[in-house]
């Protein structure tokens, strides 16, 4: 039983005092965006007529929902990369869910072995060529980015974002730490110029002729291709899919983890129900261009133009225990100092 | 009657009244306790982190972190000494053309976000951007690789951006001071041969002194606290790695540890500058009777002077405005909706009630210090000041700590005692939010207010005791008038500081709660601030209001009578 202290000073201040929430509602606490959410969410209300309630951040969520406890208002929470989720494990923050829908639509090598994280939608993280100057088939790994032969010609965002520590740490798991750091001195030796900027800029990089090769998530050139005043330098990109024809392309993940202290715990759970199914992963699909996570929704649009992707199999949770190890790697080697 | 005087003479004795002056001291006490508990969670949790961070950290990239800290604080230092002095003087001693009007435009660009001006000029002037593409069409150039053009997203580049932005800070605090001091001085030392630098140098500047400190603790403070700019611009200072040590290696005690480092870097720095002018202290009874006598000059050296004012607006506002503006026009479908309205009124709910409260407090600490100037006091001030050392996500939790902690003792006592549950009342609510702000922004009203309240003579107290006021009367019928100027100053850089918060905003608010800021930063951490150009250029323009009506009444305090 919660109850409303008008008395309190401090109450007469505060817009929307989180122990009001009447039922028939359910808080998140996203790591995403929440103007990407929205489309989802509002699919999800109408279905239900359950209320969604968001809070985005991209850092201090944990720790908000730690020092909260028992009485956090948060049911779920929402994750753009893989760390974030095994952080909320290792915190004992997430709540074992044993869901038939959710183990039906998510495979289980998306989803954490004890249900505590789901995932929903799949990135890949892939190499960008410049249509002009890189032959199609003349770079086909992530191994073949530190080739001397492109000495100059890459450009990257920084080493340190969680993207590329994602894509660093699965070098680790797939090569050892000594092997995947003289790659990534060979990487940091082709640089074209210091690491900086975002995705898309690394795509307008090509375009202006800074350099040729660049590393990006699949959606952000779908977003580019999309956006009028960004096509051009889109349009001047190849697109490829690396080590396709090996142990399969990087990929990242986006998903949910239900609280443990979920006051709105059978609405969380049909959140997550919900996010799982064909309407909310088609739309995730066509509009931030993602890989749905579950196997039965094709992708649509720009997504299947690109053919079918083949996932490296590396468990998730593989990738988030060499996130240390990476960060490590990416200073002792300098990466953003070249 | 005028009187002035920067002697070296020894402080005065404190202003203790016989009656109730304990009141003050408590009051001083109880709110240092409570603004001061975020930063103690800070350093409580540097005491447990998860493993040891500094061996990789000096192996790798601390020196690299200490080095480029230390250039972006001494390159911003610089920059806005001298655009803000120079400025501050400028409007204050000389008459030329649109004067006035720059008295409050020079205010302008501190309205403006430095992410928001980073991404602004990052847009102008990359490849894709006007300047280059002219440069190209004029020569003939083909791709990036026929010609060299400056790289913005560099060092230089964030100290310049930066710069920008902050120098209304040492601007605000050095012409308010300039506006304090009586005229007379400056004839006094003209009189006696000086020329009009050097009595700048000699006269007007160590007199100012105090104030243009404060001034530059706070650019330096906020350099220190810069995540958003250097971020973008990939430039690795001791903030970046803070944040690489929370978010990627998942160490918060570590994290916590690197911004005690910082904090205690703060407070050497602050130290040494009220060490070296330990001895002064300085009172001036300003007399508003006497006008300020600007020079009169031919019209070349007015122009240089409108030049001087000019610029500094025109990059720091003007241009990353129009872009704004033009950004604005081309997504002004994504831009427009229901939101913005009720986003821009949570900013100024939020601003107004930070900056009220920020004021109130500093006022009572300030005050409190000039009635026991005790070690202890001053010691507290200092701890009340700390907020704004500190990189603003990581004093949020800081302040999540103890409101969850006090939330959660309420309701298992209440569940104990009665069986209800209470929930969270404080965490999560705006009034986290005007907590966190005040923590924050504390150092800015009671900075300002200290080193005015310094420069009025004690004999002014003693009148007004002596007449029978208590201390608090003194306080309302004596100080606060005098010092409106300074108040509204502080005021207004609390408002749009507030107006502009990101971190601390993002991880304290309520559900479904959006600033400005917030909903700007949405867009901007996707790579599309563009998107977001409408509310954007509307926390510059909301900037706008209160700095006229503010610097219309610090220039009031001086023109009446």
């Amino acid at each position: 039983m919660r109850m409303k202290l008008a008395t309190s000073a401090a109450l007469a201040i505060s817009l929307s005092p989180v122990a009001a929430f009447a039922d028939g509602e359910v808080n998140i606490y996203s790591y995403r965006q929440a103007f990407l959410l929205n489309p989802l969410l509002e699919a999800f209300t109408k279905e239900t007529g359950i209320e969604t309630n968001v809070v985005f951040a991209k850092k201090g969520l944990a720790e908000r929902l730690e020092r909260e406890g028992r009485n956090s208002p948060a049911d779920v929470v929402m994750t753009v990369d893989i760390s974030r989720l095994s952080e909320l494990v290792e915190r004992d923050l997430a709540a074992s869910l044993d869901n038939e829908t959710l183990e039906e639509n998510i495979p289980e090598n998306l989803r954490h072995p004890d249900g505590k994280w789901f995932a929903l939608t799949t990135r890949a993280r892939i190499i960008y060529a410049s249509r002009e100057r890189v032959e199609e088939g003349e770079i086909t790994t992530y191994e073949e980015l530190a080739d001397p032969k492109w000495e100059d010609r890459i450009c990257t965002r920084s080493g340190k974002h969680p993207y590329n520590i994602a894509l660093f740490s699965s070098m680790i798991a797939h090569h050892g730490e000594e092997k995947a750091e003289e790659w990534l001195e060979g990487l940091k030796n082709n640089l074209a110029r210091k690491p900086q900027g975002g995705d898309r800029d690394q795509i307008k990089a090509i375009a202006e002729g800074v350099c040729d090769l660049s590393i990006g998530n699949s959606y952000y050139y779908g977003a580019m291709l999309e956006d009028e005043n960004q096509r051009d330098a889109a349009a001047q990109v190849r697109l490829v899919f690396p080590n396709a024809e090996g142990r399969g392309t990087h990929i990242n993940i986006s998903g949910i983890a239900l609280t443990k202290s979920a006051p709105n715990r059978d609405n969380a759970i049909k959140l997550m129900e919900f996010l799982s199914r064909e309407e909310a992963q088609r739309i995730y699909a066509e509009a931030n261009t993602e890989y749905p996570a579950n196997p039965d929704i094709k992708p649509t649009g720009i997504v299947a133009e690109w053919g079918e992707i083949n996932p490296d199999s590396l468990s998730l949770q593989e990738i988030a225990d060499n996130a240390s190890a990476a960060v490590r790697m990416v200073d002792r080697v300098d990466y953003d100092n070249p | 009657m005028t009187e002035a005087v920067a002697s070296q003479e020894p402080a005065p004795q404190p202003l203790v009244a016989r009656r109730s002056p304990r009141k003050w001291l408590t009051a001083a006490m109880v709110i240092t306790a409570i603004v001061a508990l975020p930063v103690f969670s800070v350093l409580y949790l540097a005491l447990f982190p998860d493993e040891n961070i500094w061996p990789h950290l000096i192996d790798t990239t601390l020196p690299r972190y200490l080095v480029t800290t230390f250039q972006l604080m001494f390159g911003v230092g610089i920059i806005t000494l001298v655009i803000g002095l120079a400025t501050a003087w400028t409007v204050t001693m000389c008459e030329f053309p649109g004067r006035r009007f720059f008295e409050w435009a020079l205010l302008l660009p501190f309205a403006v976000p430095a992410y928001v001006i980073a991404y602004v000029y990052t847009s102008l002037l990359d490849y894709a951007g006007p300047v280059q593409k002219t440069l190209r069409d004029w020569f003939g150039w083909e791709s990036a690789r026929d010609y060299w053009f400056p790289e913005i997203r560099t060092l230089e580049g964030a100290t310049l951006m930066i710069g920008l932005v902050l120098y209304p800070y040492v601007y605000l605090l050095a012409r308010a001071a300039f506006l304090e001091q009586s005229p007379s001085l400056f004839a006094v030392s003209r009189s006696l041969g000086h020329s009009a630098l050097s009595t700048f140098f000699h006269v007007v500047l160590p007199i100012a002194r105090p104030a243009v400190a404060v001034g530059l603790s706070l650019v330096l403070m906020e350099t220190l606290n810069d995540f958003g700019t250097v971020d973008f611009f990939a430039v690795q200072t001791l903030t970046a790695g803070l944040f690489d040590t929370w978010m990627n290696l998942g160490n918060l005690g570590g994290a916590a540890q690197i911004a005690t480092t910082m904090l205690a870097f703060v407070v050497i720095l602050v130290t040494l500058e009220r060490y070296s002018r330990r001895r002064q202290s300085q009172y001036a009874a300003r007399d508003n009777r006497e006008p300020i006598q600007r020079f009169t000059m031919p019209m070349s050296r007015q122009l240089i002077c409108l030049a001087v004012c000019a610029l500094p607006v025109i990059f720091g506002f003007l241009l990353p405005a129009i872009t704004l503006a033009q950004f604005a026009w081309t997504y002004f479908d994504q831009s427009w909706n229901s939101d913005f309205i009720r986003n821009s009124l949570n900013s100024l709910f939020l601003s107004g009630a930070a900056a009220l409260t920020t004021l109130l407090l500093g006022v009572t600490l300030a005050y409190s210090r000039r009635l026991h100037n005790t070690r202890g006091m001053q010691v507290m001030l200092r701890l009340s000041s700390l907020g704004y050392a500190m990189p603003g996500a990581v004093l949020a939790v800081g302040v999540i700590v103890p409101l969850a902690g006090f939330d959660n003792w309420f309701d298992g006592l209440m569940r104990d005692w009665f069986g209800v549950s209470t929930g969270l009342l404080l965490s999560g609510s705006a009034f986290a939010l005007v907590f966190a702000y005040t923590v924050r922004f504390l150092a800015v009203s009671a900075g300002s207010v200290e080193s005015a309240l310094q420069k009025v003579t004690p004999s002014m107290d003693m009148a007004s005791r002596s007449l029978g006021h208590s201390p608090g009367q003194t306080l309302v019928r004596v100080h606060l008038p005098i010092l409106r100027g300074t108040l509204m100053t502080a005021a207004l850089v609390v408002f749009v500081d507030v107006m502009k918060e990101l971190p601390a905003t993002l991880i304290l608010r309520p559900f479904n709660f959006d600033t400005l800021a917030t909903y700007v930063y949405q867009f901007a951490s996707d790579e599309m601030l563009a998107h977001s150009a409408l509310p954007a250029l509307v926390i510059v323009l909301a900037g706008i209001i209160p700095i006229i009506l503010m610097s219309r009444s610090i220039a009031n305090t001086r023109s009446i009578g």
